[in-house]
């Protein structure tokens, strides 16, 4: 359901400033949502000033300077500093993105915002839950289906068949997309979302999987697929730059193909 | 197959578990969304869409009442064509052409997108500009052309 402004209980408050002292150089204020559920009655936006010089150059480091020197409850996920992992996907300066792969040089503000990812349960700052983003996941059955027996090696694809699933396989799960999606944060209890239907895509692209029709029968519903309006947030904000829209609608083709017309007459 | 419900939960008004109340006894917070987030015009396209459909239903009621006052004979056409000629009605005219400037560009949009093109963010950025911006020049053109040959006057 559209829900332009936040719920009672969820609009962020004014909160703390954290000033730089005086007579530092080249300081950038981040602006941090932050929200305690064992502490806080209201989620608050705090105010950081630090130093550019003080941290390297992305905006994981600035926000691991900001927990290791001025307030260590601030919390939010990390793992691999270099975006393969998906963990530190948040939204920054307006745009979902992952924070180990942004420079804060990148950033179109001198005041960057720092959010967590938008339309999502706060667990703690910038931490969301995200169990029903990867149930979705789930529920495309993320795995080969072969009608074929186990073979002794590998299954072979040829070059061109390979071919069909860059800039599908490389989808990190981060979330980045789908929490983009103005379709997903009205309807994500119906619609799947750009991320889950990428996946999705890349099984239906796959040679070796014989589950196509099967998984283009779940997708047949007014709100699982049909929900992309090809508004593309999602592709511009791919931290991996993949195009979930290119492959929703690549689907959707599929939908209405004449072999599946005629596969289910 | 039906969507999956991870978690039982314990707030009212979610299926999906995710909402609960919190040690502090408020429900979990919802991140903030349209508030923080930079606009792109692909964003912007597909909004106005969604206002242009409502505008277009608007612009059907006035449709209806001219054929209703056709309807009613010579007297009642005589006073819808003076109301549409009037400075009001020529400046809701103009708003419901470009209603239907902008509704026809995004549906071409739409078409394009749903044959699997202008999909890169580079088209789908270039076909929202159109979209967005064309729709109220090409209603100026379209009026300063029925001005010009008459069909239309002060």
């Amino acid at each position: 359901m559209v829900q332009l402004s936040l719920p009672r209980g969820s609009k962020p408050t004014k909160g703390k400033v954290h000033k730089a002292a005086p007579g530092s150089k080249d300081v950038k204020t981040y602006k941090v949502y932050r929200y305690d559920p064992e502490v806080d009655a209201d989620p608050r936006w705090d105010t950081f000033e630090v130093p550019t010089g003080d941290h390297g150059p992305m905006l994981l480091d600035a926000l691991i300077h900001i927990k290791n020197e001025i307030d260590p409850t601030l919390s939010f996920r990390r793992s691999c500093r270099e975006g393969i992992c998906g963990s530190c996907s948040m939204n920054i300066d307006g745009r979902n993105t992952l924070a180990c792969t942004k420079g804060w040089d990148e950033c179109q503000s001198h005041n960057i915002t720092i959010a967590p990812l938008p339309h999502q349960p706060v667990i703690k700052d910038l931490v969301t839950d995200l169990s029903l983003f990867y149930a979705q996941y789930d529920s495309i059955q993320p795995y080969l289906q072969s009608d074929e027996p186990d073979p002794e090696q590998e299954r072979l694809q040829t070059p061109a068949e390979r071919e069909k699933l860059d800039g599908l396989y490389e989808c990190i799960l981060c979330a980045c997309c789908s929490t983009s999606c103005p379709s997903y944060w009205w309807n994500q209890e119906e619609y799947l979302g750009p991320a889950a239907l990428l996946q999705s895509y890349r099984w239906i692209s796959d040679s070796r999987d014989d589950a196509t029709q099967k998984r283009l029968d779940d997708l047949e519903d007014p709100f699982k697929l049909y929900r992309c309006h090809t508004i593309m947030n999602c592709a511009q904000v791919c931290p991996k730059g993949l195009n979930p829209a290119k492959a929703i609608a690549e689907t959707k083709k599929l939908m209405v193909a004449p072999s599946r017309k005629k596969q289910a007459a | 197959m039906t969507q999956p419900n991870p978690t039982p939960g314990v707030a009212s008004g979610d299926r999906t578990g995710r909402f609960v109340v919190q040690p502090n006894g408020h429900k979990t917070p919802l991140s903030p969304h349209m508030g923080i987030w930079r606009w792109h015009v692909t964003m912007a396209a597909s909004i106005l869409f969604r206002a242009t459909l409502i505008a277009a239903s608007v612009g059907l009621v006035f449709i209806v009442a001219w054929l209703g006052a056709l309807a009613f004979g010579p007297e009642a056409y005589e006073t819808a064509l003076a109301l549409a000629g009037s400075p009001l009605g020529l400046f809701v005219g103009f708003g419901l052409t470009a209603v239907l400037f902008s509704f026809i560009l995004n549906g071409a949009r739409h078409t394009i997108n749903d044959t699997g093109n202008g999909l890169t963010i580079k088209s789908a950025t270039a076909l929202s500009n159109i979209a967005v911006w064309a729709p109220v020049p090409l209603a100026i053109l379209f009026w300063v052309v029925l001005f010009a040959v008459g069909r239309v006057s002060l």
